[in-house]
Formats: C-alpha cells, sequence, structure tokens
C-alpha cells in the first residue's frame, strides 16, 4: 500500500513536471547536460540523488521497476532506492532485466539487450566530463557550445604518455551524435558499446551537480580515442566462475588470504538466469 | 604596401568607466615584422595587447587581419567561435607567467600537443613526434617529455609556453612580457631563442614589454605608450637613440647603465 503522507513517487507534481521538461529537452539535444533544480531527496548526495528524481519522474503506476548497482540487485544502495518506490509510489519490482519497465543503474548497463519501450536510468556523480581539465564551469560550457574538445583527447594523450595505453578504464568519453562529448557516467568502458543504436531511452540524472541529460533510443555513441590506439572495451580475460558466461562484464572477488580468488558475473541477474538454465562455471558450488 | 599589412588598426578604444584603458590607437604591422610596445605599468600596453587578441572587447575601432583560410576580416565584428578558432591556429599568445598559458597538471607532451589536438590531430605518434621536436626546438630535453611542468624551472616553463604556442605555425604571436620575471642570464637566453623563432619563421609578433633591452634586441618598430595613448612611434633604434617626446627621453635616460 502507498504510503498516503507522499505523493506518487514521492516528488509533487510540479516538481515531476519540471523534471520532465529538462528530460525532454535533453533528448531533443542528446548528450546536451540540461540544468534542473534539483531537489533534497531523503537520501545522501552521491547516493543517487539524481537518479531517483529522474526515476520518480518517468514511473507511472503500472510501471515494473528494477535497480541494479554494479550490476546487482541486492547490494545496500539497489535495495534501498527498491523499497523507497515500492513505498512511495506502490509500484511492482523486479529483479529480471526484461520484464522491467524502469531501470535505475549505478554503474553498469545489463548484459541482456535492453528492449524498444524500457527507460535505463543513470545516478551520475559527476555530468562534465571536462571537469579535471578545466575547473571553470564557465569555460566548459562555452568549449561545449563552441565544440572545443581538444582538451579531452590531452586526457587520453596523458594516458598513453603514461601507462602505454588509454588507461582510462569507465567514465570513458562519448561523442554524441557527432556534436556533444558526454560522460556517460562510472560505467565501465566494456559497456560503452552498448550506449550507441539502443532501443531503450537513456536518462543520465545528476542530482549534486543540478544536470539532467539523455539519449534517445538509436542514438549513435562513439568512444574517443587516437587512430593509432583505438578504443578497446576489455574485460578481464576470465570466464564467469558461476556460470561460465565468456563475455559478461566481470567482478574479481577475493576468497581468502592466501591468493585465493574468483571472477563472477557482475550482473547477478544474467548470472542467476544462465544457471537456472544449466549453465556452471569451474567455482559453482 | 597598406592592403598587404598582416594587421591593421583603427582608433582602437577601450575604457573602463571614465578612466581610459587605451585610446586612439592606429597602426599596421606588415608580415615578418616585430613590434614592441613600451610604457610604464599602467600606461594600457596590455589593454591594448589584450583587445588585439580578442581576450577584452574594445569599445571602438577596428582590428583587421590577414586570415589564412579567408583572407582580411575584421576581428571585432567576428564571432566569437571564429576569434577562438583564430586563437588556435593564426595566433598565439605569450603570457607573462607561464603559470596562465601553461596546463600544469598536464605532462610537457601534452602541452604541447594540446593545441594540435584542437584542431584536429588524432594520431598519437605524429603528435608525439612533434611535440618532441618542438621541445628540442625550444632546448628543453626530450627525454623530459612526459614531466609536468611544475617540475620544471622558470625559464623551461617559459620555453615550454613558446614551444605550445608556436606549434601549430601561427603568423602573429602576442607577446606579454615574455621575460617579465626571469633571471638576467636566463633572459638572455630567451631572448636568443625568440630572436631565432622569429627570424627562422617569418613570425610577426607584438611584444609588450618595459624592458627597453628586449626591444632593441626583438622589435623591429617601437611604440612608447602613455596613460593610454600611443605618444611616439618608429623605428627602434631612431626611437631609442633620438627619444622626440619628452615621455620616451625619460624611458630612454632612465635606464641603468652598467
Amino acid at each position: 500500500m502507498t504510503d498516503q503522507a507522499y505523493n506518487f513517487a514521492y516528488l509533487d507534481e510540479q516538481t515531476k513536471r519540471m523534471i520532465r521538461r529538462a528530460i525532454l529537452k535533453g533528448l531533443a539535444v542528446p548528450g546536451y547536460q540540461v540544468p534542473f533544480a534539483s531537489r533534497e531527496m531523503p537520501m545522501p548526495y552521491g547516493w543517487g540523488t539524481g537518479g531517483v528524481q529522474v526515476s520518480a519522474a518517468v514511473l507511472t503506476p503500472e510501471d515494473r521497476f528494477k535497480v541494479i548497482d554494479q550490476g546487482a540487485d541486492d547490494t545496500t544502495n539497489a535495495v534501498s532506492i527498491r523499497s523507497f518506490f515500492e513505498r512511495t509510489a506502490n509500484v511492482e519490482t523486479t529483479t529480471k532485466t526484461e520484464d522491467a519497465t524502469v531501470i535505475q543503474t549505478r554503474h553498469r548497463i545489463p548484459e541482456v539487450a535492453l528492449s524498444e519501450g524500457q527507460i535505463l536510468v543513470y545516478q551520475v556523480p559527476i555530468p562534465e566530463p571536462l571537469r579535471f581539465l578545466e575547473p571553470r564551469e564557465s569555460e566548459t560550457r562555452k568549449m561545449h557550445s563552441l565544440e572545443e574538445y581538444g582538451l579531452m583527447h590531452v586526457k587520453l594523450y596523458e594516458d598513453i604518455s603514461r601507462h602505454g595505453h588509454i588507461a582510462t578504464a569507465y567514465a570513458y568519453p562519448v561523442t554524441v551524435e557527432a556534436r556533444y562529448v558526454m560522460d556517460p557516467s562510472p560505467i565501465p568502458k566494456f559497456d560503452n558499446p552498448k550506449l550507441g543504436d539502443n532501443p531503450a531511452i537513456q536518462l543520465f540524472g545528476a542530482g549534486r551537480e543540478q544536470r539532467i541529460y539523455a539519449l534517445p533510443p538509436y542514438t549513435k555513441v562513439v568512444s574517443l580515442d587516437f587512430e593509432d590506439h583505438p578504443f578497446d572495451p576489455s574485460k578481464a580475460d576470465h570466464p564467469c566462475g558461476l556460470c561460465g558466461a565468456e563475455n559478461s562484464y566481470l567482478d574479481e572477488v577475493i576468497t581468502d588470504d592466501a591468493g585465493g580468488r574468483m571472477f563472477v558475473c557482475s550482473d547477478t541477474d544474467y548470472c542467476e538466469d544462465r544457471q537456472a538454465s544449466g549453465h556452471r562455471g569451474k567455482d559453482a558450488a | 604596401m597598406r592592403d598587404t599589412a598582416l594587421l591593421s588598426v583603427r582608433g582602437l578604444a577601450k575604457h573602463y568607466g571614465a578612466h581610459i584603458g587605451c585610446t586612439d590607437v592606429t597602426f599596421d604591422l606588415f608580415p615578418g615584422e616585430v613590434m614592441g610596445i613600451v610604457g610604464e605599468s599602467g600606461s594600457g600596453k596590455s589593454t591594448l595587447l589584450n583587445c588585439l587578441a580578442g581576450h577584452l572587447d574594445p569599445d571602438h575601432g577596428e582590428v583587421f587581419f590577414d586570415t589564412r583560410a579567408e583572407g582580411l576580416r575584421d576581428t571585432i565584428q567576428m564571432s566569437e567561435p571564429g576569434r577562438r578558432m583564430l586563437g588556435r591556429t593564426d595566433w598565439a599568445f605569450v603570457h607573462q607567467h607561464a603559470r596562465d598559458g601553461l596546463r600544469m597538471g598536464v605532462s610537457a607532451g601534452g602541452n604541447v600537443g594540446e593545441r594540435l589536438m584542437a584542431v584536429g590531430a588524432r594520431n598519437y605518434a605524429d603528435i608525439r613526434t612533434q611535440a618532441e621536436d618542438w621541445l628540442q626546438r625550444v632546448e628543453i630535453d626530450t627525454t623530459r617529455i612526459d614531466d609536468r611542468p611544475t617540475t620544471f624551472s622558470g625559464g623551461m616553463q617559459q620555453r615550454l609556453q613558446i614551444a605550445r604556442n608556436l606549434v601549430t605555425g601561427p603568423r602573429l604571436v602576442f607577446m606579454d612580457e615574455p621575460t617579465g620575471g626571469l633571471d638576467v642570464s636566463v633572459q638572455a637566453r630567451l631572448l636568443d631563442l625568440l630572436r631565432g623563432l622569429v627570424r627562422n619563421m617569418g613570425l610577426s609578433a607584438i611584444i609588450v614589454t618595459h624592458d627597453l633591452a628586449v626591444v632593441r634586441l626583438l622589435a623591429d618598430r617601437l611604440m612608447v605608450m602613455k596613460s593610454g595613448r600611443v605618444v611616439e612611434a618608429g623605428l627602434t633604434d631612431q626611437v631609442l637613440d633620438d627619444p622626440q617626446h619628452p615621455y620616451t627621453q625619460l624611458l630612454v635616460s632612465s635606464v641603468l647603465q652598467v
């Protein structure tokens, strides 16, 4: 039962209208960071206040809602946000990627391909890809409006000169529709190829930084690189220890203090599905 | 002669409220020419330079620049993207403090390569080769290419700033006291280097300084400014050896003789 002390999905209707306007503008100008009047949410900044506000604005009573944190459905952040919307919006929740209509995510894109009609909501800590190279907001906005993105390659240049290869492994910058350079939130670069040409709507919310940006379905997204150091969506070179998957993104889990470790799918739903259909990895009990 | 000028300035003025920044400045700069602007602190030298380089918006006047891509253009009427593009290609700006012109958190190679990447270079090996070449030209050991400018001495930082500015082959360099704050022997080496680069690349330059020795060495022509106005202009040797205006006479006579 919905907690009657709250409006549907916690935020008041005027706030949701304001956020929806920002989302529509973001969808109209893919990759452009739309400022919005972020509200205080009943959780600390950095826990997904931006994502929660975007989810609240797009949720309808008929939606089925899924929350993942680093791919997992059962971590603190995911559990608390899921129960937050169960209580304030009384929506159905699920852990199945295919069944969900709205998925709020922190740092991953689900392994199962998304489909038309689904909405993927990202929690974004720092929406500005140029932030650590150019601290002035006035200057970065000007660089975006004038398409001056040479500086972004300086970051990649620095990576190669220091490590011999592009060492940026997450929050890997992308160009959207050959126009805006965008920070895809701290997803591993393994997920970057899934950003482009995706049938689902992708929305990015940054609560503390008060920015919303978006990728409409089937948007062209290109990861930045050099001609002689092309983009490489790398992952740990192992199969999943539990389900044996060869091409899913893996977490390394330390199992003892004698060097024991195992690699498991970071997407728990995907891993469980595979195990249920009979796939077994070498560490499966 | 007039229509071949690289930079034509007509009646340029900038006011800060009732205070005059600079006013009624008119001159032509021809390709390959180096012009010095001297004057005491507050005489409007830097205001003028910033107006010319598009960092400040002048109140009156016209500045025409002979761009490589599109010929003669009014840089004040020009759109901001166009002006910023010029700032990365045809123009270069050397700040007095290297820290203002460098990215201190980025390696020397990255600093030199930034302008290349800003105009579309996307091949790491090429960028690296050009950066090494330029470090050599400004006499910085190429083994320092991956070091940050914070580990460089003041003179090296200034030379790195010059390399970073000249890498895209600009036609006009604005310099704001390029030798200020450096010790005398480092100054001499930097001036020597600058003179070589300017002559070899056929650069035009506008150098703002209060050091008459710098203009004597580098500049073909000289403008003397006082209270925002140009009080005397002419060939460098002519102005310094036979100053006409009382202020210029004072300036020339105040140089310490060792």
